[in-house]
């Protein structure tokens, strides 16, 4: 359904994106992740026809995006990063405007609109102005607005991005009963949003892929190494400590993260697959010392990065062609 | 044009969504019935006078009340004009709908196109204010009709033209302030231009003096409908259009 094949965009002094490719099949969600500025929105506006791409190219729907834009904007619809909506207009002449704009005929228009409201439940604030509306509101009218036309691919820039709690799962909920009929890409620097919501990752950091693969099959090669955080307490030495913990069966390593009254603080790296934590706990103890804390500590997308740029990425590109 | 004729429709009701619109018209209507007062105030003096001097002349309404208001009217126009076209594009710029536009299916044309007609008919209807003190003439007078509607499409033609140079410079910046200051300062050139040919009569000054629209409008004021004058106004619709399109694909660049 969207192919893109070494897609690129220069800006003075600096590549935004940087030879980009991947293929997204019909009726898949897809979670784009990368940290701020990664360049997934300017990846987004090159497939929605936003913006050219300087080199390369990409398909959406089967029409090339610098070839025929139009036929492309037709099957695409595009929630940007604040939705674009007209703070004076009311709820339901926004999407009758947008609907016409997007090419909706007009015996139509009253049929996909009631749809669209109904699947973005805006019944209540149809009468009210876009400008009045609280944020998760003008976040649904948003996505109410990129699905009005109907379209194969549904391009969704962070939509849950300042949203309370609430109104983040209600739209994950409402993006995942979307998805077969309708293909979706959306954005996040949120790991567990691409694990709840997607079925496909493509990670991104400064412009460049660094994967694509299954959520299950990535979150799989990501959790099989864990990072311990220890804290222990009445070791004469911290060199002593680490000896210690680096004779552990699976501990791949080990660093002293800080010092305080000779309590030391410890990350340990294990390897893939082994569950070391009753070991470490019971090395200490057995030592005569006291175990303060002991916890995985949760990897950090910048974490996940290190990772996969420093380790994975032959291996990690191209997963499941 | 279905594309273009949604635009319009789009502009034209947040025209008057907000208080622009009618700020303008009380405005204009104010302002134009104040030219027109004092027109005929100083033609009924005039008249009386040389009636009592024994000039059996009877003066003509076209030339002592038509004519100058005319002008007059021209002048608000470089006022008017920047505010009705700064919001076009520098609005959809700050407000991030730019984005929803230039990821619909339609072509940059007739967006411009539908955003020009919008600010067009807006003007008209501004305009159309003051065609209700031009038929209280016909109520009390027998002032000559051709010469009036020549000036009013001179009017027209004349703000098509600039009404295009504003929505061009309202695409480039976020800033309605700024898009409305650099447009009335364009407008404001164009009128000087025609100061030149007071004092020189050199080429450079007579180019000068060619591309201000005042020497344009003369004219139409007096009743004269020339190809000449047609085609310049129309020239500047043109070439106001055309900048905006340009104007639009580089924002797509640069984006």
């Amino acid at each position: 359904m969207i192919k893109a094949e070494g897609l690129t965009k220069y800006y003075p002094r600096t590549v935004a994106v940087d030879h980009i490719s991947f293929e997204v099949e019909k009726g898949e969600i897809v979670g784009f992740l990368g940290p701020n500025g990664a360049g997934k929105t300017t990846t987004m506006r090159m497939l929605t026809c936003f913006m050219p791409p300087s080199e390369g190219t990409a398909k959406v729907a089967g029409y090339d995006v610098q070839e025929q834009p139009l036929e492309v904007k037709k099957r695409v619809g595009y929630l940007p990063e604040n939705p674009p909506l007209y703070p004076e207009m009311e709820v339901l002449e926004y999407l009758e405007f947008v609907g016409r704009l997007k090419g909706v005929p007009n015996s139509k228009l009253k049929q996909r609109i009631d749809e669209v409201v109904e699947r973005c439940a805006l019944g209540d604030v149809l009468k009210k102005l876009n400008g009045k509306l609280s944020r998760g509101y003008q976040q649904r009218v948003g996505l109410a607005q990129a699905l009005i036309h109907n379209p194969d691919v549904l391009i969704l820039d962070e939509p849950t991005v300042g949203l309370d709690p609430k109104q983040i799962n209600e739209t994950r909920r409402l993006i995942k009963s979307l998805a077969g009929e309708h293909t979706i890409i959306l954005s996040t620097h949120i790991l567990p949003e691409v694990e709840q919501t997607c079925q496909k990752v493509i990670i991104i950091n400064k412009g460049k892929l660094i994967a694509t693969d299954t959520v299950e099959r990535l979150t799989q090669r990501l959790r099989g190494s864990e990072l311990l955080a220890v804290e222990v307490d009445g070791a004469t030495s911290a060199l002593q400590v680490q000896e210690r913990l680096e004779k552990v069966p699976g501990v791949s390593r080990v660093t002293l993260k800080s010092t305080t009254d000779h309590r030391y603080r410890f990350e340990v790296e294990t390897t893939k697959g082994a569950s070391v934590r009753p070991e470490v706990a019971r090395a200490v103890v057995e030592a005569g010392w006291n175990l303060y804390e002991l916890h995985t500590a949760a990897m950090s997308l910048e974490e996940i990065f290190l990772q996969l740029t420093a380790t994975d990425q032959p291996s990690a590109t191209g997963g499941d062609r | 044009m279905r594309n273009a004729w949604i635009l319009c429709k789009k502009e034209l009701k947040s025209y008057f969504a907000s208080p622009i619109a009618y700020g303008l018209m009380a405005f204009f209507a104010a302002i134009a019935g104040y030219f027109f007062y004092v027109a005929v105030a100083i033609f009924v003096t005039r008249s009386i006078e040389s009636q009592m001097m024994g000039g059996g002349f009877p003066m003509n309404v076209n030339e002592w009340v038509v004519r100058p208001v005319l002008m007059n009217i021209s002048v608000v126009g470089l006022f008017l004009i920047p505010m009705i076209t700064m919001r076009l594009f520098a609005e959809e710029k700050r407000s991030g709908t730019m984005e929803l536009l230039a990821t619909s299916p339609i072509r940059d044309w007739e967006m411009i196109l539908g955003k020009w007609l919008a600010a067009f008919l807006l003007y008209l209807a501004i305009l159309g204010i003051s065609a209700l003190n031009m038929l209280l003439l016909f109520l009390y007078g027998q002032p000559d009709a051709r010469p009036i509607l020549v000036g009013y499409l001179g009017l027209i033609l004349q703000a098509g033209g600039l009404l295009a140079l504003g929505t061009f410079l309202s695409t480039m910046t976020k800033n309605q302030i700024v898009a409305g200051a650099a447009t009335f300062g364009v407008c404001l050139l164009l009128w000087v231009f025609d100061w030149v040919s007071a004092y020189e009569t050199a080429t450079w000054a007579k180019v000068l003096s060619y591309l201000s629209v005042v020497t344009h409008f003369e004219p139409f004021s007096k009743g004269i409908l020339d190809t000449k004058d047609v085609i310049f106004y129309i020239s500047v619709i043109v070439l106001g259009l055309f900048l905006t399109a340009r104007s639009i694909e580089a924002l797509r660049w640069r984006a």
